[in-house]
């Protein structure tokens, strides 16, 4: 009995210090809160390589809703942010957590629906336009309903199409991008949702995108360097590095080459 | 039958029970008893089904706590073992079984196996020292809970109803196992309603009924002349109610 | 092809394929597991043998507790254990945070109710039994611990199996405290609801028949074990 307490002892031990040294192996790394339409799209896979081979810096990316994303950048808990809520990123800066902020690249939003397109919106001049043909169809719509960006940015468009969503048809998820969109394509719903997680999307069943083009569907997205004030345990050093890449002319050339299904995705636009 | 001067002597002290009262959710199981159990005799607890012999056992032994009265060892506790009428083995083989008891009273680890081989040796079952002890017949068993009394080297040992679900074979070994803790010089306290096995063992006799001591005599007594109609109906097989 | 065939088709390339972040993926897995049911093992089989053993006051509370705890969502104790190790939090100096650690202390948090609760239901049954025996051979109660423990060995593995099995199917937890990192703290059921929020529903489940053939595999293993030890031991 005593010998098998201590192989037991020794297992434990044993495991500890492997995830001990897998922890260790990683010295040079930066822990980036970031979105999970960044992430599902597959653009950190395509360009934190790059970074890495240039710096020796690795990226550890937290994919989360941009609500979530903020509340952990605001504990401390991550090196650096990569979001896209302009408004929410300044006030960021302005109370004092970050020190500052960078557009790095945008994409746009689309409006995603059922194959027949039951409200008619794909002959609507504006989104603003079109999101009040679903209201008035009472068409069911898939809402993130998770304060991410997405859902921010949503909610903004109604209100400028003079709709407060709510009712039978009006389905908040409190999920994030892809299970909204599983979630959508399940009950034959619209739908908003990033460029990139659309196209990068595989199970589409009978969606189809039915509108997009309207500038109001800009969709900024912003890297912000964190108070080394405010956490000083933070790595900011390195955080500084992977800002200052991805508005590097290397950083940008990487965004732009990123391609899903012969589509690019995310178009660079920091100004230096 | 069994004269007090062909008794081997032992050095254990005497065991006291005065007013001992047994309670059990209101309801007493126990009447107040006095004993005084001395020497090295072979005594048998006699009586029907629910009179109370398993629980004046377990009294004596220490294994209850008694609700009025007290048990009392005279000068110092005895070195005390117990065997149960279903015996209690551990999930390990017979001689690990052996060697654990061994282990709890302090023997040192390399004496213990060589210890433990003597005595399954004695009790017979040398053969099945590696076998799991769960695994043995009921008669086995019981010869293996006996070797392991036997290593605690008891100076009191109870016994309790040990035979009652033994072939006849078994119960012999029992029985030649108990004379051998008695030549060793071990007092026995043994419960049984088998009046024969009385009969073979016993130096004294305590007939309990209904929770009640009602006879503590030597055994030629008991059968000659026993001293309640309990008794008397209990030796001619009546049903004592 | 249905998405059910597609999903095993999937799942057998991946295990043939011996993809190397899949098997990145399965060792991070069984190592987070293993060492929390591990440790989960090492305080909650004592801990359930001495509320078996003992009574005190405050014991049925605490019994009522560890059974209550059973069932807390793991999504709660990956929460409790991200506020704990945030920077912000009580244990922030340690930036345990995202890290594999953080996911063995979430995952024994889950465990180690189910270990201690079920631990003491098997321990108070054969305490039942032995009780006499082992009072009568001398033994104090904390002496009995370890000879009950081991006696109860049998059941006490099907009562680890529970508790690996609730650790290796949780997401709710390590999702929070871990954060899916590619390659860092992703297991086997992050890494689920990763592909199935891609809409990659046939490597989802694929992911899943390897993550229930692992577990099954562990089991598996821990069955013959027992039933030759049940045999042997009568």
């Amino acid at each position: 009995m005593q010998n098998k307490a201590r192989i037991a002892l020794t297992a434990v031990s044993l495991l500890g210090l492997s995830m001990a040294a897998q922890a260790q192996d990683g010295e040079r790394y930066i822990t980036l809160a970031s979105t999970t339409s960044t992430e599902n799209s597959g653009l950190f896979d395509a360009i934190i390589p790059q970074f890495t081979e240039t710096t020796g810096i690795d990226v550890r990316v937290v994919a989360v809703g941009t609500g979530q994303a903020f509340e952990i950048a605001r504990r401390g808990d991550a090196d650096s942010l990569l979001v896209h809520d302009t408004a929410g990123e300044e006030r960021f800066v302005e109370e004092g957590y970050g020190t500052e902020r960078a557009d790095v690249m945008y994409n746009d939003f689309v409006l995603i629906g059922p194959g027949g397109d039951p409200a008619g919106i794909a002959d609507a001049e504006t989104v603003a336009e079109a999101l009040s043909l679903i209201a008035e169809a009472e068409a069911p719509f898939a809402s993130r309903g998770d304060d991410s960006g997405t859902n921010r940015a949503e909610l903004r468009l109604w209100d400028s199409a003079g709709v407060e969503p709510g009712g039978e048809w009006y389905r908040e998820l409190g999920s994030g991008m892809g299970p909204t969109l599983n979630t959508a394509a399940g009950m034959d719903a619209y739908v908003m949702s990033d460029r990139a997680t659309w196209v990068a999307f595989d199970n589409p069943q009978d969606l189809a995108l039915l509108f997009e083009g309207d500038d109001a569907l800009f969709n900024q997205y912003g890297s912000l360097l964190i108070s080394q004030e405010r956490f000083p345990h933070l790595k900011h050093d390195l955080a500084e590095q992977w800002h200052n890449w991805l508005l590097s002319d290397e950083g940008q050339q990487a965004i732009a080459d990123f391609e899903v299904k012969g589509q690019q995705l995310f178009f660079p636009n920091a100004t230096q | 039958m069994n004269d007090m001067t062909t008794l081997p002597v032992t050095d254990a002290p005497p065991l006291e029970m005065q007013g001992v009262t047994f309670i059990h959710r209101g309801q007493r199981l126990l009447e107040p008893l006095d004993l005084h159990l001395t020497g090295c005799r072979r005594t048998l607890v006699m009586g029907p089904n629910g009179a109370g012999k398993s629980l004046l056992m377990r009294l004596a032994h220490g294994l209850l706590t008694p609700s009025a009265g007290r048990v009392h060892w005279e000068g110092r506790p005895p070195r005390q073992a117990m065997v149960f009428q279903r015996p209690v083995l551990l999930r390990r083989s017979a001689l690990a079984n052996l060697a654990y008891a061994l282990a709890v009273n302090g023997t040192p680890r390399r004496d213990r196996k060589p210890r433990a081989r003597q005595a399954l040796e004695r009790f017979g079952l040398a053969a099945l020292e590696k076998r799991p002890a769960r695994v043995l017949s009921g008669g086995e068993q019981q010869r293996l809970a006996l070797a392991r009394a036997w290593l605690l080297d008891p100076e009191v040992l109870f016994l309790d109803e040990p035979t009652s679900a033994l072939d006849p074979a078994a119960i012999k070994a029992v029985e030649d196992a108990v004379q051998e803790f008695h030549n060793r010089g071990t007092r026995i306290v043994m419960s049984s309603h088998d009046l024969h096995q009385a009969r073979r063992l016993a130096d004294d006799v305590l007939f309990l009924c209904r929770g009640r001591l009602i006879e503590h005599t030597p055994t030629e007594t008991f059968f000659t002349a026993p001293a309640s109609s309990q008794a008397r109906a209990f030796i001619r097989g009546d049903l004592v109610l | 092809m249905s998405d059910d065939a597609n999903a095993f088709q999937t799942a057998l390339a991946l295990i043939l394929g011996r993809d190397p972040d899949l098997v990145g993926i399965v060792v991070l897995s069984l190592q987070i597991s293993l060492t929390a049911v591990l440790i989960a093992a090492l305080i909650g089989l004592p801990l359930g043998a001495a509320l078996a053993l003992w009574r005190f006051p405050g014991h049925s509370v605490i019994v009522v507790a560890l059974n209550a705890l059973m069932g807390l969502p793991p999504v709660v104790a990956g929460l409790s254990v991200y506020l704990l190790l945030s920077r912000a939090g009580p244990l922030g100096e340690l930036g345990m945070l995202f890290t594999p650690g953080a996911m063995v202390i979430a995952q024994i948090i889950l465990v180690l109710p189910i270990i201690a609760a079920l631990a003491r239901q098997q321990v108070e049954e054969l305490f039942q039994e032995y009780r006499e025996q082992l009072t009568s051979l001398g033994l104090s109660r904390l002496r009995m611990i370890p000879t009950l423990l081991w006696d109860a060995r049998l059941g006490l593995v099907t009562v680890v199996l529970a508790g690996f099995g609730r650790a290796s199917a949780e997401v709710g937890a390590v999702m929070i405290v871990g954060g899916n990192i590619d390659g860092v703290t992703r297991v086997m059921t992050t890494a689920i609801v990763l592909e199935t929020s891609k809409g990659n529903l046939p490597l989802a489940l694929g992911l899943g028949l390897v993550l229930l053939s692992l577990v099954a595999l562990v089991n598996a293993a821990a069955y013959l074990m027992s039933e030759t030890a049940r045999r042997r031991l009568g």
